[in-house]
């Protein structure tokens, strides 16, 4: 048994437990939700199981000491180690709230992270360390960044629980905005695996699936029928979920689960994210890039976007002050820091990299 | 009438930088600008930004969108006059705002606690009652027993017919938020410190050679009061891939013709002197040094005898103790060698410099071939002699990036203070708690009243779990 092997377990774990936690939604049989609970854990156990054969082997390889092996080097990895950790604070939340409808909104995003992983086909190997790399603040940096993503992620779902609970009217904001934003999440998701399917690639780097196949079998296929068809369809999905979406809200509002507590969990999650990732995320990256390359801040892209994720979360604390602004805005401001941080942690490298360093020369 | 227009502007201008909705305008103004400098590249020539705005908005709109971004600023956009502003109008933000808050935040920390009356106690957030068997003298040790076991050190006072106890914990924990408002004024400070008492700047110094100054931008120089010496640089790679393990620079700093420190360093390990710091950046061959370098070998004969030799392009040696001699007559910087045994450069890059060395013993040619400094099984002669390739020396240069920055420890320490602060804000409350007992038909009639101002559910189970005690504690005693 190696560290893919139980990776794979995890994985198909996640997935079911996704079906079982919205089957569970749908019939609010308790049996039901222990199962979904129960495959969960054993995902869980799987997943730091192989995170710490992962961590053996590349100690193995690598010879460099057990803090600078984590397996934290690579997309893949921080990948893994993202979902590992929003599992985690989601059997937290689930065990501390007595709540498990929940599970249904956080194990698709666990999902879709570790089907991002197989769609986008990026290397699973172990890599050897850069010198860059080979730094103890940057343990410290990646883990932390990961965990506050994580109760960030966290946020996003009952953020957009909230928004679905508390959205009555169809041309109110609030309620196009939430189906806008879980629609364009599914339909990009959708048209990745699209890709996946056409090319069956297998890249070296993220960054080469996302420069020469992201929809190039959907919104950016030469062929101008396959691009209209394609735009159409994402249109039509847009549309659906904009004119059914108070069915989900039904759904939702069957269990007694309340905006209250979930704005609570929003606010809590983030309470503890932002300081996580003021400390790890922005002040243990700057101490790293001061001792690697001499700059404690130096506007790069990554940097900046870090920065920009971390003001729209200063801008969700302190709008809370803000009489009148509890609630649905409140809400939307956590649904787009988290829109930030995935642009922080895969857009940067995937679209800006596009434009920036390799622009042209195809 | 003149003065008192002026006063209400005064104070309009005072309330907006008090208000925590500038503060969060001020927020989305930081991020939506600072989303466009990232998909510009900054300080980059035009052509590369015309490219990328011609990818977003395509070939006609391109030009003119450049101009009007450059105009603005957004090409070198976090030096912009705006952005700069920006940042000042936040600072200045949270000063006022402090200002206009902590007096009252003050005064909240500390205000001594007051015992309460028992409406007053039933209106707060957490409030609680049970009946204990027995007077108030009896149950009143079970009862602070009870109040110090959740951490509390209380105040007694007496009342008619009981006893009030009150207590506070972490007043001082309101202060958090302006611990963490004011490391960012401090982190801001360290950031001035640095930019105008610092300097960046670069030096690329070959092996063996010395500076006293570094350069910044185009070539403006930068005295650094001291020599620095590069004695020599090695790039260690993962076993024979090109995939670099580690960069290494052997750097002397030399002060009125001393050597007054020596250190080696590496990606992630800098050297100091004099608060100015050496980073290994990156390095590079220096083509016309290239056939002027030095070769050191360590040449071991097959009876044990080594030399250690130092030779140039051209040079003959002798192997010890024998009548072999090697002479030096080509060299390439990075060699490889196919399946069929054919050698090619294929980097200008030193990744595995190779020598060609012509054999010859008593004046006859005997055999030749090459020497790859990766390789040494290359390193082996017929005879058992072993010629080992240690370093082509004095042809690679190493980059080392030059720092200056007064500034950082005062940054560091703001970030210290905001790790802090936010600690405070978030993880610790103010929690206030008052118990008040009362006797009632020879038993006692226990009243709490308590609050919080942050996570009331955890001050909440706590209680619970005082009341729960208290009265199994009283079972148990009966
Ligand atoms: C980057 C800058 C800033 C950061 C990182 C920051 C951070 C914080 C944090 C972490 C809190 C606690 C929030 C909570 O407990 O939910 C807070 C509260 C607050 N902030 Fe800021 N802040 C910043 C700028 C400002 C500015 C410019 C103002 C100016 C009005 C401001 C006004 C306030 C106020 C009034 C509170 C509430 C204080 C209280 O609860 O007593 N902040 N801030």
């Amino acid at each position: 048994m190696d560290s893919s092997f139980l990776f794979g377990i995890s994985t198909m774990a996640y997935i079911l437990a996704m079906i079982i936690y919205i089957t569970y939604l749908a019939f609010k049989k308790t049996q039901i939700g222990i199962t979904a609970t129960t495959i969960t854990i054993v995902g869980f156990v799987s997943q730091t199981l192989a995170i710490i054969m992962r961590w053996k082997e590349f100690y193995d390889l690598s010879q460099m000491g057990f803090l600078r092996s984590a397996p934290l080097t690579n997309l893949y990895e921080s990948l893994i180690f993202f979902v590992w950790c929003l599992i985690l604070a989601y059997l937290i939340v689930e065990f501390r709230f007595k709540n498990r409808s929940f599970g249904a909104f956080v194990t698709p995003v666990a999902g879709l992270a570790l089907a991002f992983i197989d769609i986008s086909g990026m290397t699973k190997e172990i890599q050897p360390l850069v010198p860059a790399l080979q730094s103890n603040w940057l343990l410290a940096h990646v883990m932390m960044s990961f965990i506050a993503y994580a109760t960030f992620a966290l946020s996003f779902s009952t953020a957009l629980m909230y928004l679905i609970l508390t959205t009555e009217r169809k041309n109110e904001g609030a309620y196009i905005f939430w189906t806008v934003t879980a629609g364009i999440f599914v339909i990009v998701l959708l048209a990745m695996g699209i890709d996946f399917l056409a090319f069956k690639v297998t890249v070296k780097r993220p960054e080469e699936f996302i420069k020469s196949f992201l929809f190039k079998a959907s919104f950016l296929n030469p062929s101008t029928v396959v691009k209209m068809l394609s735009w159409t369809v994402a249109s039509a999905m847009l549309f659906a979920l904009w004119k059914y979406g108070s069915v989900l809200k039904r759904v939702i509002r069957a269990f007694n689960i309340s905006d209250e507590i979930l704005d609570e969990i929003t606010y809590k999650s983030i309470a503890v994210g932002f300081p996580v990732f003021t400390l790890g995320g922005l002040i243990f990256g700057a101490i790293w890039a001061d001792q690697a390359w001499g700059v404690y801040w130096s506007w790069d892209p990554k940097e900046t976007w870090s920065l920009i994720t971390w003001f729209v979360y200063a801008f969700y604390l302190h709008s809370r002050m803000i009489r009148g602004w509890r609630g649905k805005k409140v809400a939307i401001v956590a649904v787009i820091g988290f829109v930030a941080v995935i642009f922080t942690y895969i857009g940067v490298n995937l679209l800006l990299s596009g434009l920036h360093a390799y622009g042209g020369l195809e | 009438m003149e003065g008192e227009r002026n006063k209400t502007s005064v104070h309009k201008i005072w309330d907006l930088f008090a208000s925590v909705k500038l503060a969060i305008v001020i927020f989305a103004l930081i991020s939506l600008t600072s989303i466009i400098g990232t998909v510009l590249e900054q300080r980059a020539e035009p052509a590369k930004n015309i490219q990328i705005l011609t990818k977003l908005f395509g070939e006609s709109l391109a030009p003119t969108m450049y101009n009007i971004l450059e105009k603005l600023g957004f090409i070198d956009m976090y030096h912009a006059w705006w952005f700069v502003a920006l940042l000042i109008i936040l600072a200045t933000n949270i000063i006022v705002c402090s200002l206009e808050r902590l007096p009252k935040i003050w005064k909240v920390v500390k205000e001594p606690i007051q015992p309460m009356r028992e409406e007053q106690l039933k209106k707060f957030a957490i409030n609680r009652e049970i009946v204990l068997k027995g007077k108030p003298d009896k149950v009143k040790d079970a009862v602070t027993g009870a109040i110090k076991g959740a951490g509390f050190n209380y105040t007694e006072s007496k009342e008619e017919k009981g006893y009030q106890f009150y207590s506070q914990k972490g007043n001082y924990s309101r202060l958090g938020v302006y611990v963490t408002h004011f490391s960012i004024l401090v982190i801001l400070i360290g950031a001035i410190i640095g930019v105008f008492f610092g300097f960046n700047g670069h030096l690329n110094l070959p092996e063996g050679a010395m500076s006293n100054v570094a350069y910044s931008g185009r070539e403006k120089v930068i005295p650094l009061g001291f020599d620095i010496r590069c004695d020599n640089f090695d790039v260690e790679f993962y076993g024979r891939s090109d995939m670099p393990k580690e960069y290494r620079s052997y750097l002397t700093v030399i002060k009125n013709g001393r050597e007054v420190l020596k250190k080696s360093i590496a990606v992630n390990d800098p050297l100091t002197y004099e608060g100015i710091t050496f980073y290994q950046a990156s390095y590079g061959l220096i083509p016309e040094n290239f056939g002027k370098g030095i070769f050191i070998f360590r040449v071991i004969s097959r009876d044990g005898k080594i030399s250690n030799l130092n030779l140039r392009f051209g040079d003959t040696f002798e192997i010890l103790n024998t009548t072999i001699s090697g002479k030096i007559i080509d060299l390439s910087p990075a060699l490889k060698i196919n399946e069929k045994g054919q050698v090619f450069t294929y980097a200008n890059q030193m990744n595995n410099p190779a020598v060609y060395i012509d054999f010859s013993e008593s004046g006859k040619h005997k055999y030749s071939g090459w020497l790859l400094k990766r390789y040494p099984e290359t390193w082996q002669l017929p005879e058992g002699h072993r010629v080992e390739f240690i370093d082509y020396w004095g042809v690679e240069y190493t980059g080392l990036q030059v720092r200056k920055d007064p500034g950082v420890w005062v940054v560091y320490l703001g970030c210290i203070t905001m790790s802090i602060g936010l600690y405070i804000a978030f993880f610790m409350s103010h929690r206030r708690l008052w118990v008040r007992i009362v006797e009632e038909r020879n038993n006692t009639r226990v009243v709490i009243g308590a609050t919080s101002n942050k996570n009331r559910a955890a001050f909440e189970r706590k209680i619970n779990k005082m009341l729960s005690l208290l009265s199994k504690r009283q079972e148990g005693g009966r």
